[in-house]
């Protein structure tokens, strides 16, 4: 087992070369740079900032110091934000998102799990078309017409909660944004969870419980759900992954300071390494998470084995 | 020829015919479809026949609610004749509203140049103003002036725009966007799949091998990178936006075309000598169509979330330009003092993905050959 962890680990690492090295020429490829925005900019000035950062050198050296730097864990300094480096602001900001994107997760791993279990043991009566209703609407309608909606609702109209910000992480100002980014979550496990919920139902081993004489708990806890659980884990991997890197939506409409934010105005800043480490740290934790995913495999599923 | 080679005359159903039964018998695709033409007609057609433009603003209506009733309601008539007073310089002695027009008599201390109904034509609430009466000291006149009527039937936005046009207008720009990308994403999928499906072997490692890298890159990274090489010419980045989503189709359409492609008839193609273009092209393709079209249906939709996305976050449609995502941003930004600018353009843009959903769920049905 933890062979094939180490050996899975090693195996990772072509690809997050591939995705760092295509990701650095891509996105020098794009015209402008750091210091170009600035209007009137000395060119002295200009040349001064370029060579503090290293901004000077050919490319294809500033791509092996990148990569040296990247091996000795050091993400660079910030260009737009000079006083920061990209590790200091993932420390700052990961923690939000990961809260917020945990949160999320569990939330739509149980509510999703418990509508599609119930959908699929109630099979074409109200409450399963209810479900699948409840489902085509959360995965259908976007994420950025339902957070104004909400904070409409429950902000504005019934005064209940913050409209956004972070507030030093209380509870109220946590719940919105949670429930902004669990609701298309929840939507999709629930019809993945029926559908493989009605095929678990109906096969033989279930056939055989039942026959035994076994609770209609035990069977669908014990014996059914252990088979449909595996199609939720494959999506789940990606889904968190996704998740707990932050949202671009949620955090700029709610104002959370997370680490969603930095892709987009990294990206249009030109700051190279805030880009460069966004896509570092979203590649690891798809890495990460697909390799957990493996792993409970094997555990929820003895015909799976590590080799 | 011999007798055995009659053929029995049952009339058949080409599998076109008869997922054009399944689709009718499924009554949420059927409405979704008409829903949708509805929605495509009103914003292709509905512009035209506002009597707004897209553009336009009254600088008299900033955020109006919607009404079915006209405008401008009294205190606005109040409230546009001071500042009409204010500008020309003259003192308000008094207004009535008569008929559709209002008669107002206005002051001074020095007597009143009659050019002053000029004030009154320049106000967006005015128009056809005239001098009715002037006193024997030409210190006070009567004006006549003509008021204009507006229908804001989805209110107003921030400047004074009529929201009814612009969601339309936005729903246009949306649903080409929409089909554009999406036909884009199509075309090099069904082509890239098929090539690579069809020709097997090395080639096709290599061609999939390309497709699993670009999957493994972040997608927001590599639409946002497309925003900055583009910059906001908005069909050049949305035909790369189309360029991205391929990738799909692509692996579709190969599995389609492995499957296919051991069939007699393409044997029998080959050995007839027709070229490997035209074998992939009269025989392969065609036979494709089915998951192209129920893929298709889905994409749209998706790539209208896409550009709302990116309108959203100020990357897609600029200004004066909108679309239901440039709407619905602005409606999120003003959603204390101004609900209606989130409410309208959100309905349509959900509305119109589900009407999508619906109709591909429903092609997905009619056309799964599994279900027969």
């Amino acid at each position: 087992m933890l062979n094939y962890v180490v050996r899975r680990l090693f195996s990772a690492l072509p690809t997050l070369f591939l995705i760092v090295t295509i990701s650095f020429f891509l996105m020098r490829l794009a015209p402008g740079g750091p210091f170009n925005q600035e209007k009137g900019l000395n060119p002295v000035v200009k040349a001064n900032l370029e060579r503090q950062y290293n901004l000077d050198a050919p490319l294809w050296k500033q791509y092996l110091d990148y990569l040296n730097g990247l091996l000795h864990g050091d993400l660079g300094p910030s260009y737009a934000l000079p006083d920061f480096t990209v590790t200091e602001l993932f420390k700052a900001g990961l923690p939000i998102s990961l809260q917020l994107g945990a949160s999320a997760l569990v939330l739509a791993l149980i509510i999703g799990g418990a509508l599609g279990i119930t959908a699929a043991l109630r099979q074409n009566q109200t409450a399963d078309y209810s479900v699948i209703a409840v489902a085509t609407a959360g995965s259908t309608i976007p994420t950025f017409v339902i957070a104004p909606l909400l904070q409409l609702f429950f902000g504005l109209t019934l005064k209940l909660l913050p409209i956004g910000g972070w507030g030093g992480g209380d509870v109220s100002h946590k719940l919105m944004p949670i429930i902004t980014l669990a609701l298309p979550q929840i939507a999709i496990v629930a019809r993945l969870m029926r559908g493989s919920m009605i095929e678990s139902l109906r096969s033989h081993h279930i056939r055989t419980a039942r026959a035994l004489g076994l609770s209609d708990f035990s069977v669908v806890v014990k014996h059914a759900l252990r088979g449909a659980v595996l199609p939720i884990v494959s999506y789940a991997g990606p889904a968190a992954a996704a998740l707990l890197t932050g949202s671009i939506i949620v955090e700029t409409i709610f104002q959370i300071p997370g680490v969603g934010r930095y892709f987009v105005e990294a990206a249009l800043n030109r700051d190279y390494t805030l880009v460069m480490g966004t896509v570092v740290v979203i590649a690891v934790f798809t890495i990460l998470f697909n390799l957990i995913v493996d792993i409970l495999y094997g555990v929820l599923d003895p015909r799976v084995r590590y080799d | 020829m011999t007798e055995t080679a009659v053929a029995v005359p049952v009339a058949g159903r080409s599998l076109w015919e008869d997922a054009w039964a399944r689709m009718k018998g499924n009554r949420a695709a059927v409405a979704s479809t008409f829903y949708l033409a509805l929605i495509v007609f009103a914003c292709v057609v509905g512009p035209w026949l506002t009597p707004h433009g897209f553009s336009t603003i009254y600088q008299d209506y900033v955020r109006v609610p919607p009404s079915l009733s006209h405008y401008p309601k009294p205190p606005t008539i109040e409230k546009s004749l001071q500042a009409v007073a204010s500008r020309a310089r003259v003192e308000l002695v008094d207004w009535k509203v008569e008929d559709g027009s209002i008669i107002t008599k206005v002051g001074a201390a020095k007597p009143i140049d009659e050019r002053v109904t000029r004030y009154f034509d320049r106000s967006s609430t005015f128009e056809g103003a005239a001098v009715v009466e002037k006193s024997s000291n030409g210190q006070e006149l009567t004006i006549r002036a003509a008021i204009e009527r507006h229908y804001f039937l989805f209110g107003t936005d921030n400047v004074g725009r009529d929201l009814l046009t612009r969601t339309l207008i936005a729903g246009r720009v949306s649903l080409s966007i929409g089909l554009l990308a999406g036909l884009v994403a199509v075309c090099i999928g069904v082509i890239y799949g098929a090539t690579s499906g069809y020709l097997g072997g090395r080639i096709d490692e290599v061609m999939m091998r390309i497709v699993d890298i670009l999957y493994s890159l972040p997608f927001i990274f590599f639409v946002i990178m497309l925003v900055v090489f583009f910059g906001r010419n908005f069909v050049l980045m949305f035909l790369a936006v189309g360029a991205v989503l391929w990738l799909d189709m692509a692996r579709i359409v190969r599995g389609q075309t492995l499957s296919i492609k051991r069939h007699e008839f393409v044997q029998a193609a080959d050995a007839l000598g027709v070229s490997q273009a035209g074998i992939l092209g009269r025989h392969i393709i065609p036979n494709t169509l089915g998951p192209v079209v129920v893929y298709m249906t889905l994409l749209v939709p998706q790539v209208i979330i896409l550009e709302s996305f990116l309108s959203f976050l100020g990357l897609g449609v600029q200004e004066p330009m909108s679309s239901w995502g440039v709407l619905i941003s602005q409606g999120a930004k003003n959603i204390g003092t101004a609900t209606w600018l989130l409410i309208f353009p959100s309905f349509f843009l959900t509305t119109t993905l589900f009407a999508l959903n619906f109709i591909g769920d429903g092609l997905r049905d009619a056309l799964d050959p599994k279900d027969r």
